[in-house]
């Protein structure tokens, strides 16, 4: 079984970013990048998979400017086998970033597409599903735990009301959220082996894909700011303040 | 103008998300039909058909419909996609699960998690955990848009509107539902409750929730939590308060023992009162906060409950 994990090149989840003054976006200069971290356990679930003897090859693909080749490395140290860099400076919606992959995927065919369920910095929780749609194929999103069967897999989701087990045939798309592994740390040896794996160039064009956004940014704003209140000294004082002043209780 | 909301509900009783996303579609405009889709859902039916502004109701009735699998409700709501010039779901894990189905079968892109709306083509939504606020045109023929529910009001039960029944059509991949595994609960759901109290790291177990539980009960609260809480198992993880767990916006959020990360601020940061309960003085949840107590919560919880109870809670 072959999987493919895309993976996104995102600020790192320690940040916390700025907007800009003019309003055009959030200041990104300067400021620490790294892996999704829902696309880390996407990565790790995959690599789990291989050592179970269950998968043969895991490729990701990354979507993204120069630097997204960083985040396909540090997937191959994990222990990826190979990976495909489409190249774009443009800043791609999910939609188009759901075309792309369906392009990578009917080119690879794999059985398996594992995804992060949302990327932390355009919070869309949105390209694994529209892939599926493309592809016509079954979904299990918000995975907890993913279980190879015959025919397909056995999925539990993580659901507003608690958990959920789905069955889906292959060739299917699952989204990963955050209790189904811990993702490892890439050791030394495996950084320097990853140098040398490939990674394939590719571009949006390739794929004949238009990735022009739909959605026009009109403004960044900041959100409004809650300011810090007051510290109350004993527990007594606080229910009479969430009483008389607040009202709350 | 007409716009299809997709109603929110577990077959038997319809769930308020929808009725914030009901108030979502009125300020887009034009017409407003709701989507029932379910087995055996007969009664959310009606009650859709109460609400202010809702002119039509449409009812699906179907086996594939009764977990509201991805692939059934794309294939369903694609089906009568024509007739709307908007498309707006609860952005629940079913809405999330579904919609970015319908959006791309559309040729649209998605309008996730909106927070209001400026105009029929104009959309808030946060980005980057909350900590930037986003404002989209979209260019598209079709919106296809998810809603916070918890920035819009509920509507009312003003309206009168008749069902109509559809036909579910089969559709094209499948998903199998295996089971579920639902929490139990005699408190409020934590999205809808007026007071939540929640609990992190500092909890320690699970089994001292129970403090929290008891000052639940006296306030009707609902019990939720931070990630780091979930992930160590002390609590489901339907209990998870953030940006990748629940958004909730209460009348009062109590956190206790909970440091205050940019990932739980992203769920919690918009509800009226904010209380923080931490024995670190530094702790960044205290910057939110109206109130402060700078305290063990091992003593200030049992505290805050006996003084509660002293106060005829
Ligand atoms: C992709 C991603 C998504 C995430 N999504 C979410 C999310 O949706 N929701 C979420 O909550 N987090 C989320 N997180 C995790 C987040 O970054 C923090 O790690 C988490 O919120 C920390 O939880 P905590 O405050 O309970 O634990 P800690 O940060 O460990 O804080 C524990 C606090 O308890 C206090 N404490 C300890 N003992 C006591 C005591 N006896 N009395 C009083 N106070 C005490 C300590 O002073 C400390 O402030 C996410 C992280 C990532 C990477
Ligand atoms: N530019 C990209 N390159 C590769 N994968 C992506 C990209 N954008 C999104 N994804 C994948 O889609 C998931 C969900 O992203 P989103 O829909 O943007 O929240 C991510 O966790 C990735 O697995």
């Amino acid at each position: 079984m072959k999987i493919l994990v895309p993976v996104k090149r995102v600020v790192d989840y320690n940040v916390k970013v700025r907007v800009k003054p003019d309003q055009s976006g959030v200041d990104l200069a300067n400021v620490k990048m790294s892996m999704n971290p829902f696309c880390e356990i996407a990565v790790e679930e995959a690599i789990r998979l291989k050592e179970k003897g269950i998968a043969e090859e895991i490729v990701v693909v990354s979507i993204g400017p120069a630097q997204a080749q960083e985040t396909i490395r540090t997937a191959l140290a994990m222990g990826a086998d190979r990976g495909i860099h489409v190249t774009t400076d443009e800043t791609v919606e999910p939609l188009g970033v759901a075309k792309i992959l369906k392009g990578v995927v009917e080119a690879e065919s794999p059985e398996l597409v594992l995804l992060g369920k949302q990327a932390i910095d355009d919070d869309s929780n949105a390209t694994g599903q529209m892939l599926a749609a493309l592809m016509g194929w079954p979904q299990a999103t918000f995975a907890s735990e993913v279980e190879k069967t015959d025919s397909g897999f056995k999925v539990t989701r993580e659901i507003d009301g608690g958990l959920q087990t789905l069955a889906i045939p292959s060739p299917a798309i699952v989204t990963t959220d955050l209790r189904l592994n811990e993702p490892r740390y890439a050791s030394l040896p495996n950084i320097m082996k990853a140098k040398r794996k490939p990674i394939d160039a590719k571009t949006p064009d390739d794929y004949g894909v238009d990735i022009s956004p739909r959605l026009e940014v009109v403004k960044v704003s900041e959100p409004p700011k809650r300011e810090a209140g007051v510290k109350v000294e004993t527990v007594a004082e606080l229910v009479d303040k969430l009483k008389n002043e607040a009202g709350v209780i | 103008m007409t716009v299809l909301v997709i109603a929110e509900h577990d077959n038997a009783e319809l769930n308020d998300a929808t009725r914030a996303a009901v108030t979502a579609a009125s300020k887009i405009g034009g017409d407003i039909h709701v989507l029932v889709a379910g087995k055996g859902a007969g009664a959310v039916a009606e009650a859709a058909g109460k609400l202010d502004g809702v002119a039509k109701v449409l009812h699906a009735d179907s086996d594939t419909l009764e977990k509201k699998l991805a692939e059934a409700m794309e294939a369903l709501v694609v089906s009568i996609a024509g007739d709307y010039d908007a498309i707006l779901s609860p952005a629940t894990t079913v809405g999330k699960n579904f919609m970015p189905r319908v959006a791309a079968k559309l040729d649209v892109m998605l309008i996730s998690d909106i927070t209001a709306v400026e105009s029929a083509d104009t959309f808030v939504r946060p980005i980057y955990a909350g900590n930037a606020m986003l404002t989209v045109k979209s260019n598209d023929a079709k919106k296809v848009i998810t809603v916070r529910p918890t920035t819009f009001e509920k509507a009312g039960d003003g309206g009168s509107a008749s069902v109509d029944t559809i036909d579910a059509p089969v559709p094209s991949a499948n998903s199998e539902f295996v089971s579920e595994e639902l929490s139990k609960s005699d408190r409020p759901e934590l999205t809808q409750a007026k007071i939540v109290i929640s609990g992190g790291r500092g909890m320690g177990n699970g089994e001292n929730f129970a403090i929290l539980e008891k000052v639940a009960d006296k306030l009707n609260a609902a019990v939720g939590a931070s990630r780091a809480a979930v992930d160590a198992g002390f609590v489901p993880n339907d209990y998870q308060v953030g940006q990748t767990g629940k958004v909730v916006a209460p009348e009062l959020y109590i956190a206790v023992g909970i440091s205050g990360a940019i990932q739980h601020l992203a769920g919690m940061k918009d509800s009226k009162v904010i209380v923080a309960i931490n024995k670190d003085e530094e702790a960044p949840i205290f910057s939110v906060a109206d109130y402060g107590l700078v305290a063990d919560l091992f003593d200030a919880v049992p505290a805050f409950e006996a003084e509660l109870e002293k106060a005829g809670y």
